[in-house]
């Protein structure tokens, strides 16, 4: 599917609620468009499914372009974020719903929505209604229904928000799963960043109907292009500051919190830049160990315990929070209370400098 | 906590007993009295210390053809005025439905309107539109489009179009309030699964407005069924509508025991196609 400069303004003078958007999907990946609520994620969904019309730009996939094709002729199926199944029609009816436009022989739609409700294991309660089902199960037909007319993209809507945690993480694997066996490319959009990055193999993180930054889930994490994907993907300390020159090949940021050192290729002196450090690439230390660079003294404020690690608030000597991810695991490493003096060091290739 | 609960609904339910059911009994009372020169112009009751009963009206009823006739006349007009309340309502509801927030309660308030003038000054404002020298037969003659006044008023045509425009609020609002409940989303999903929009209306649109369409026919029917007043001043004297032949009894002819058995046959007649389209609507939704 290929997305080229699109853009939707819902009222005339407004703010576009899709800005200048392009994107490439190829076959069969698992795609995901991440971004918070309002930036324009559902609303490129639905143009894509034909719902809404685009004021400019193209929409096309396999290469046919979708400019006045209606919803029933697109090569597209969503599954809804409520679902929207039909209340009035059982399970197998729901599923079956597609292939009966098409007209197809009753044999082979019969056998068509057996094979969907063992994909998705819901064959035991395909006579039910949907009032019937729980919120997984219901997720499980709203899936088969939108996979049973093997569209060439599917379109997922915030596929597990409806969803309590621990299903929501199971159904994650299991997408995942469907997505290999049926070899459909999906797009799916989400606000969750956990969900995106476990799933899909390339991710487009959107704010206010554009796209900031595309890639593989890994090298977004790991390359956040701006302040803004660095925030919304994971969670990040920031230490404001300036370029004051280099050494050793490390570039050297005057910042609120000190002296740091980065690994970065060079820039004019006086840049203003932030020095973007992941919480669990920060180590902990007791405060007496300085033999390090870019160590930051501080006091461990609050700990989250979490289970296998506890997230810390950690004040430096600046007033500056920092947040760090203390590893719960091996025993060796030094546990903090709150309260205690400790020091922060990360290595100059854990950090990243942001421009913007 | 039960005794509080028993009050709430005692007390409505005393009010029922009391301006209902009572009125009830004695329309039975009267039923299967004589007529009488006496007031009120029927026997009482118990004489002398006596039941005095008899099934005379009842027997009147079945013998003289004029009833049934009526009867089935009243089921007939209803009926008729029933489907077409139900097509010129359904989407006049389903467009209202469909409008925009800030629109629909101006549009709801139209349909509510006509209820703030008094029925009847509203049925006599039908006859002066209707009439032989009416305002419609007046303007169509002066833009020459007929050169004899059409007859509009005392046939079929001027009772079904007083119960058409009488009861389609009736139809209209359980419709709306039903239609207006439907999630939009379904629409979309399925016209994403390949349904063309008449399609969409047949198997999601209609099937799920199914509970509003069996509250609007119930809500017209049964009061079309009994009407008095639309066959009376738009209907000629040849228009039978039970409801109108009940009025005749008892105001014209002063005949109150029959007028009650009529009443009395009227009911239970009633409460049959009423119970077997129930339970088919039932079965469909």
């Amino acid at each position: 599917m290929q997305i080229e400069r699109l853009t939707k303004r819902f009222e005339p003078d407004a703010q576009p609620a899709v800005n200048n958007v392009s994107l490439a999907i190829d076959r069969q990946e698992f795609f995901a468009l991440l971004g918070p609520s309002g930036c324009g994620k559902t609303t490129l969904l639905r143009l894509i499914a034909g719902f809404e019309t685009a004021d400019t730009g193209v929409i096309a996939i396999d290469g046919a372009d979708m400019a006045g094709v209606p919803p029933y002729r697109r090569p597209v199926n969503i599954m809804f974020q409520n679902y929207a199944l039909f209340p009035h029609m059982n399970v197998a009816r729901n599923v079956g719903f597609g292939l009966r436009q098409e007209r197809k022989p009753r044999g082979a739609v019969d056998a068509r929505v057996v094979a969907l409700l063992e994909l998705v294991k819901m064959r035991a309660l395909a006579a039910r209604r949907p009032g019937q089902l729980s919120g997984g199960e219901r997720q499980r037909v709203a899936l088969a229904r939108a996979l049973a007319k093997e569209p060439k993209l599917l379109l997922l809507d915030e596929p597990l928000t409806a969803l309590d945690r621990k299903l929501r993480e199971e159904m994650r694997f299991e997408l995942k799963h469907i997505h290999q066996r049926v070899g459909i490319t999906f797009l799916m959009v989400t606000h969750d960043q956990e969900e995106a990055m476990s799933m899909a193999s390339r991710l487009a993180v959107m704010n206010e109907g554009r796209i900031e930054q595309e890639g593989s889930p890994e090298h977004v994490y790991e390359n956040p292009a701006n302040r803004f994907v660095a925030g919304f993907l994971g969670a990040v300390n920031l230490f404001e500051g300036k370029v004051a020159g280099a050494e050793a090949g490390l570039l050297i940021v005057d910042s609120e919190a000190g002296r740091l050192a980065v690994a970065h290729s060079p820039l004019a002196a006086g840049t203003a830049v932030a020095v973007a450090i992941r919480p669990e690439k920060l180590r902990f230390m007791t405060a007496r160990d300085t033999t390090t660079p870019n160590v930051l003294p501080g006091i461990v404020r609050t700990i989250a315990y979490r289970g296998e690690a506890s997230t810390c608030q950690i004040e430096l000597a600046s007033g500056q929070l920092v947040r760090g991810t203390m590893s719960n695991g091996d025993g060796k490493a030094p546990v903090f209370l709150p309260g205690a003096a400790l020091s922060l060091s990360f290595t100059p290739d854990a950090a990243r400098l942001l421009q913007s | 906590m039960n005794t509080r609960r028993f009050g709430l609904i005692a007390l409505p339910y005393a009010w029922l007993v009391l301006f209902f059911l009572s009125p009830l009994v004695i329309v039975i009372k009267i039923s299967v009295a004589n007529e009488a020169v006496a007031i009120p112009p029927y026997t009482p009751l118990f004489e002398g210390g006596r039941l005095h009963v008899t099934d005379a009206n009842y027997l009147l009823l079945l013998s003289d053809s004029l009833y049934w006739k009526a009867y089935w006349g009243a089921i007939r007009y209803a009926a008729i005025a029933t489907i077409l309340t139900l097509l010129i309502g359904y989407p006049l509801a389903y467009g209202i439905a469909r409008t925009p927030v800030r629109w629909r309660n101006l549009l709801l308030m139209a349909i509510i309107l006509p209820f703030w003038t008094s029925f009847l000054i509203r049925v006599y404002a039908w006859i002066g539109l209707l009439k032989e020298n009416g305002i419609v037969n007046h303007a169509l003659l002066s833009v020459g489009l007929i050169d004899t006044p059409l007859r509009l008023i005392d046939n079929d045509f001027s009772v079904l179009l007083g119960l058409v425009y009488a009861y389609l609020p009736f139809m209209v609002l359980p419709l709306y309030a039903q239609l207006e409940k439907l999630d939009p989303a379904l629409n979309e999903a399925a016209a994403d699964l390949g349904a063309r929009p008449l399609h969409i209306f047949w198997q999601v649109t209609l099937p799920l407005s199914l509970p509003g369409i069996a509250a609007g026919i119930l809500l017209v029917f049964i009061p079309a069924v009994g009407e008095f007043v639309i066959p009376d001043l738009l209907g000629g004297p040849k228009t039978l509508m039970i409801g109108k032949i009940l009025w005749d009894e008892f105001f014209t002819n002063h005949d109150w025991p029959t007028a009650s058995a009529l009443a009395i046959a009227m009911l239970v007649l009633l409460a049959l196609p009423m119970g077997l389209m129930r339970r088919l609507l039932r079965g469909i939704a």
